[in-house]
C-alpha cells in the first residue's frame, strides 16, 4: 500500500477479512462494525453467523464476503453451532488432526439472534464454558425481515412490530440487558463497544480473543434504513450514544466493571433522540422517562465501576 | 470375532458409536433413548472413548452443535425421540442441504399430544421430507451393525449425507438381546478416518450456508435431490462388504417366506420379528402369506419393492402412526404412491396400530392378516383399520 | 473461460451443499452501480489521518502512494459518512454524472 502512512489507520489491522462488494445498506453502521471486528479477528478464526443482516448481505449464492471459514446455518443456534465447532476442534487437536494452528471460535448474531430466539442457546454455551467469542451486533430490532421489534428495541423506539399509534407509543418495554445476563453466567470477559470507537473496539475484540472461557461483546449497530436517519450520520450516532449515556462503553472483567469512559457529566438525550426518526413519535414527557431511566442505569454502572475499583 | 453376548440395545448403539471412535457427541436426554446418552457420557467419562460430550440444553441444539462439530471434520453422533426429533425438525433439513455425515440414533417414540413416551413411528414419519438417509433395525444386532455401517455410509464422498438409525422405542431400545460384536480392530479396518472435503479451517476458507434466492434454490434442491437418490449404491456397497467381513447381509427391502405368497404384510422396525411368527403359523395353516419387511426407508427403495410385490395380490401395510386427517397410514400411502403407476398392482389394505407403545401381539397380526385379505376381497376405498381400538 | 453469471448457473454447478469455495468471491460484485453521489477529496485540506478509511462501511477508501485517501468508485455506495467524519472537512459530494 502507501509508502508515506503515518495515519490513524496505520493504528488499524490493514488487512481487510470481509471482501467489500457486500450488499449492506448504504452507511450501514452494523456492517462497519463487523468490517473492524473482522480486522482484529484476523484470519485464524472460524466463524458461525446466524441469520440476519450481516448473514444475508455477506453470502448469496454463489458470492460470499468472508475472507475466513464462514458457517451460517439458522436464526437462533449460532451458539450451538459455534459450540460444536469448539468441542470439534479441541478433539481434533488431541488425536493431531485438523487445523494446524490456534483457531479462535467466534459466533456472530444480531440483537433478535441474541436476546430473543437465540438466547437458550447463547446461554447454554456461555453456561457450558466453552472458549468461543460471542459478538452480538445490535441494530435494535429485526431489521433484516423488516424493522420488527426485539427485546433489545429502546423504550419508545416505533418499529413495525411496536408502532406508535392513537393508543400506542412505540416499543414499550426496556431495552434487555444483555451484556448482564451474559455477565451473570460467570464468564471471563464481556464489554460493550462501538463502530464510532474503533480502536477501543478492536482493542475489546483482542482482548476477548485471549480469553479462556466464553467472551461476549455487544456491538452498537446503527441502522439508517431502521432508525430513519441519514446514511451520513451513522458514526455521529454511535457517538451521542456514548456522551449521552445511552449506550455506555464499559467492560466486565471476571466480573469486575470497568467504565472507560466514565463521564461525570451525561449530554440530553432528547439530542440523541431527536436526531432519529424511529423517535419522533416521542413527547416531551415520555423523553423525560428515558432521561430518568438512561441517567438512572448510568448511575448504576459508576457504582459498580467504582466498587470494582475499590474492591 | 468377539463371543456372543447380552446386552440391553440402547448400549448396543452406544457401543457402536465407541468403536466408531465418534469424536463428539452432543445430545440431549430424552425417553426412551436416554440409555444410549447416558452410556456414551459414562463411556467418555472412563476414557473409554476419546470424544468432547456437549450436554446441550435441547435437542435443537443438539443437532446444531453436530452441524459445528461435523463442519470442523469430527465424527459426530447424537440421539433422540419423539418430542426431540420434533425439536431439532428445522435442523434436519441444514444437515441434509448442508451435506453433512451425522449419525443419529432415533429410538422411536410417540408424539404429544397426549404426552406418550412409549414408542411408535410417528416421530420418524413426521421428518420424511427431511433429506436423511433413514433405516430401520428390527433387532440389537442390527441396531449395532447398522449404527456402524451408518457412518461408513455418510461419510463416503459419494454421500456426505446424514443418516437416521431406527430403533422402537422400549420395544428395542429397553430389551436387552443377544448379539454379536465386533472387536475395535475388526470396526478400524471396516471404518476409514472421516475427511470432510470443505472442513471449516483457516487453511482453506469456505462459506457453509450461502442463502439461495428464488433464482438458484430450486437448482440447490435438485441437486440434493440427485444426490441423496444416488446413496443407494453406495449403501448396497456397503451393506454387501459388511456382509463379506462379519456375515450378516443387509438389504433395503427384506422379504421373509415370500414362496408362492399371495399376500404380503408389509411392516418396519421390531414389530416384523413378531409378525413374522405370525407368517409362520399361517403358512403351517395353508396359507399363502408372505412379509415384507421395509428397511431402508430413504431413499426409498423403490426397484426393491416393485420386485418384492412383483407376485403378490394383496399387500397389507401395518403402519404405526396415523397422518391425522390425511391419508391414514404414512408407509401405506408411500406404497400405495410407489405402486401406482404399475400395470399390474395388488390390492393394498391398510392398519394402523402399536400406538404409543401399544403391543401387537401374534395372534393381532395372525388376525390382521385375515381381516386385510377379506378387506381386500370387498374393497376398501380410503379405509383404514385401527387394530385394537376399544369403541 | 469466462465464469457464469449466477442466474446461469445449472444444479451441476453447485458445489456440494451449495458450499462456497472462493473466499471473498463478493468482491466481484460491484456495489458502485448503487451510488448516486461520490466523494471527493481536497488535498490541500487532507492531513492524510485515515479516518475516511476507517469508518467506510464498504472498505472502499484506499490510500494512494502519495498518502492522500481517496473512493475505489468500484464499491463506494455514496453514504457520505466520509465526509461527515473528516476533521478537517476535506471531503465534499457530488452528483454522479458530475
Amino acid at each position: 500500500m502507501a509508502s508515506q502512512r503515518n495515519t490513524v489507520a496505520l493504528r488499524l489491522p490493514m488487512e481487510e477479512n470481509f471482501a467489500a462488494g457486500h450488499r449492506a445498506c448504504i452507511g450501514c453502521g452494523e456492517v462497519l462494525a463487523l468490517r473492524l471486528v473482522c480486522k482484529a479477528l484476523g484470519r485464524d478464526v472460524i466463524i458461525a453467523n446466524a441469520t440476519g443482516c450481516m448473514e444475508i448481505v455477506s453470502s448469496q449464492i454463489p458470492y460470499t464476503s468472508w475472507e475466513v471459514p464462514w458457517i451460517h446455518t439458522l436464526f437462533e443456534n449460532t451458539s450451538a453451532v459455534a459450540s460444536g465447532i469448539e468441542a470439534g476442534l479441541k478433539v481434533l487437536r488431541r488425536k493431531n488432526k485438523g487445523p494446524q494452528k490456534e483457531v479462535t471460535v467466534v459466533a456472530m448474531g444480531g440483537d433478535g439472534a441474541t436476546a430473543d430466539i437465540g438466547i437458550q442457546a447463547l446461554s447454554g454455551a456461555m453456561e457450558r464454558y466453552h472458549k468461543f467469542i460471542y459478538v452480538c451486533f445490535d441494530n435494535e430490532a429485526y431489521m433484516n425481515t423488516g424493522v420488527q421489534r426485539s427485546s433489545a428495541t429502546p423504550f419508545g423506539a416505533s418499529t413495525t412490530t411496536s408502532p406508535p399509534g392513537k393508543v400506542k407509543t412505540g416499543q414499550a418495554t426496556w431495552k434487555k440487558d444483555m451484556v448482564a445476563i451474559a455477565a451473570a453466567h460467570n464468564i471471563p470477559y464481556a464489554a460493550t463497544a462501538n463502530p464510532s470507537f474503533p480502536l477501543d473496539l478492536i482493542k475489546k475484540v483482542q482482548k476477548a480473543k485471549q480469553v479462556n472461557g466464553p467472551a461476549y461483546i455487544h456491538v452498537y449497530s446503527p441502522c439508517p434504513t431502521g432508525w430513519r436517519t441519514g446514511p451520513e450520520v451513522s458514526i455521529k450516532l454511535g457517538r451521542m450514544a456514548v456522551s449521552t449515556g445511552v449506550f455506555p462503553l464499559y467492560e466486565i472483567e471476571n466480573g469486575r466493571y470497568i467504565l472507560k469512559p466514565d463521564l461525570p457529566k451525561l449530554r440530553p438525550v432528547k439530542e440523541y433522540i431527536k436526531a432519529q426518526g424511529r423517535f419522533r413519535h416521542l413527547t416531551d414527557d415520555l423523553i423525560e422517562q428515558i432521561q430518568k431511566r438512561v441517567t438512572q442505569e448510568y448511575d448504576k454502572l459508576r457504582e459498580k465501576a467504582a466498587q470494582s475499583q475499590s474492591a | 470375532m468377539a463371543n456372543r453376548i447380552g446386552m440391553e440395545v440402547s448400549f448396543a448403539v452406544a457401543e457402536a458409536a465407541k468403536l466408531a471412535r465418534s469424536e463428539v457427541v452432543a445430545a440431549y436426554p430424552i425417553t426412551p433413548q436416554t440409555h444410549i446418552v447416558e452410556k456414551l457420557a459414562e463411556l467418555v467419562a472412563e476414557g473409554e472413548l476419546d470424544a468432547e460430550y456437549i450436554p446441550v440444553e435441547s435437542e435443537h441444539s443438539a443437532m446444531s452443535a453436530c452441524l459445528g462439530s461435523s463442519a470442523v471434520g469430527a465424527r459426530t453422533f447424537t440421539a433422540t425421540a419423539g418430542q426431540g426429533l420434533e425439536l431439532m425438525h428445522e435442523v434436519l433439513f441444514v444437515a441434509s442441504s448442508s451435506r453433512l455425515p451425522i449419525v443419529m440414533a432415533v429410538a422411536n417414540r410417540a408424539i404429544s399430544g397426549p404426552l406418550n413416551v412409549w414408542g411408535d413411528h410417528s416421530d420418524v414419519m413426521a421428518a420424511r421430507d427431511c433429506g436423511w438417509i433413514q433405516i430401520f433395525t428390527e433387532n440389537g444386532q442390527e441396531a449395532f451393525d447398522l449404527t456402524l455401517c451408518a457412518f461408513r455410509i455418510a461419510e463416503d464422498h459419494r454421500v456426505l449425507f446424514p443418516i437416521m438409525v431406527h430403533l422402537d422405542g422400549f420395544h428395542l431400545s429397553h430389551m436387552v438381546e443377544s448379539l454379536y460384536p465386533l472387536e475395535q480392530s475388526e470396526v478400524d479396518a471396516f471404518l476409514p478416518p472421516y475427511k470432510y472435503p470443505f472442513a471449516l479451517d483457516p487453511a482453506k476458507p469456505v462459506t457453509l450456508g450461502a442463502y439461495g434466492p428464488p433464482f438458484i434454490y430450486t437448482e440447490a434442491k435438485k441437486a440434493q435431490e440427485v444426490a441423496l437418490r444416488s446413496t443407494k449404491e453406495v449403501i448396497l456397497e456397503v451393506w454387501r462388504e459388511f456382509n463379506r467381513r462379519f456375515g450378516r447381509q443387509y438389504s433395503p427391502v427384506e422379504t421373509y417366506a415370500t414362496e408362492g405368497a399371495d399376500t404380503l404384510l408389509l411392516t418396519m422396525g421390531s414389530f416384523s420379528e413378531t409378525a413374522s411368527v405370525a407368517i409362520d403359523r399361517l403358512r403351517k395353516q395353508g396359507e399363502k402369506v408372505g412379509q415384507i419387511r421395509l428397511r431402508l426407508w430413504r431413499p426409498f427403495p423403490f426397484e426393491e419393492l416393485y420386485q418384492a410385490v412383483r407376485t403378490a395380490k394383496v399387500v397389507i401395510v401395518l403402519d404405526r402412526s396415523i397422518s391425522v386427517g390425511g391419508p391414514g397410514g404414512p408407509v401405506c400411502s408411500e406404497v400405495k404412491s410407489a405402486l401406482y403407476h404399475l400395470k399390474e398392482r395388488p390390492q393394498i389394505v391398510s392398519f394402523v396400530g402399536g400406538l404409543g407403545g401399544r403391543d401387537i401381539s401374534v395372534a393381532d397380526f395372525e388376525n390382521i392378516v385375515r381381516k386385510g385379505q377379506k378387506l381386500a376381497a370387498q374393497g376398501v376405498g380410503e379405509h383404514y383399520e385401527m387394530i385394537g381400538l376399544r369403541e | 473461460m469466462p465464469k457464469k453469471a449466477p442466474e446461469e448457473l445449472t444444479w451441476r454447478d453447485l458445489e456440494i451443499g451449495c458450499a462456497v469455495t472462493e473466499p471473498g468471491s463478493a468482491s466481484e460484485y460491484k456495489s458502485g452501480d448503487w451510488r448516486s453521489r461520490q466523494p471527493i477529496w481536497d488535498f490541500t485540506k487532507c492531513i492524510k489521518c485515515g479516518l475516511c478509511y476507517t469508518y467506510c462501511p464498504d472498505a472502499a477508501v484506499n490510500q494512494r502512494d502519495d498518502g492522500y485517501f481517496e473512493a475505489n468508485l468500484y464499491y463506494c455506495k455514496g453514504c457520505s459518512i466520509c465526509t461527515q467524519e473528516c476533521p478537517t472537512t476535506a471531503i465534499h459530494m457530488i452528483e454522479e454524472g458530475e
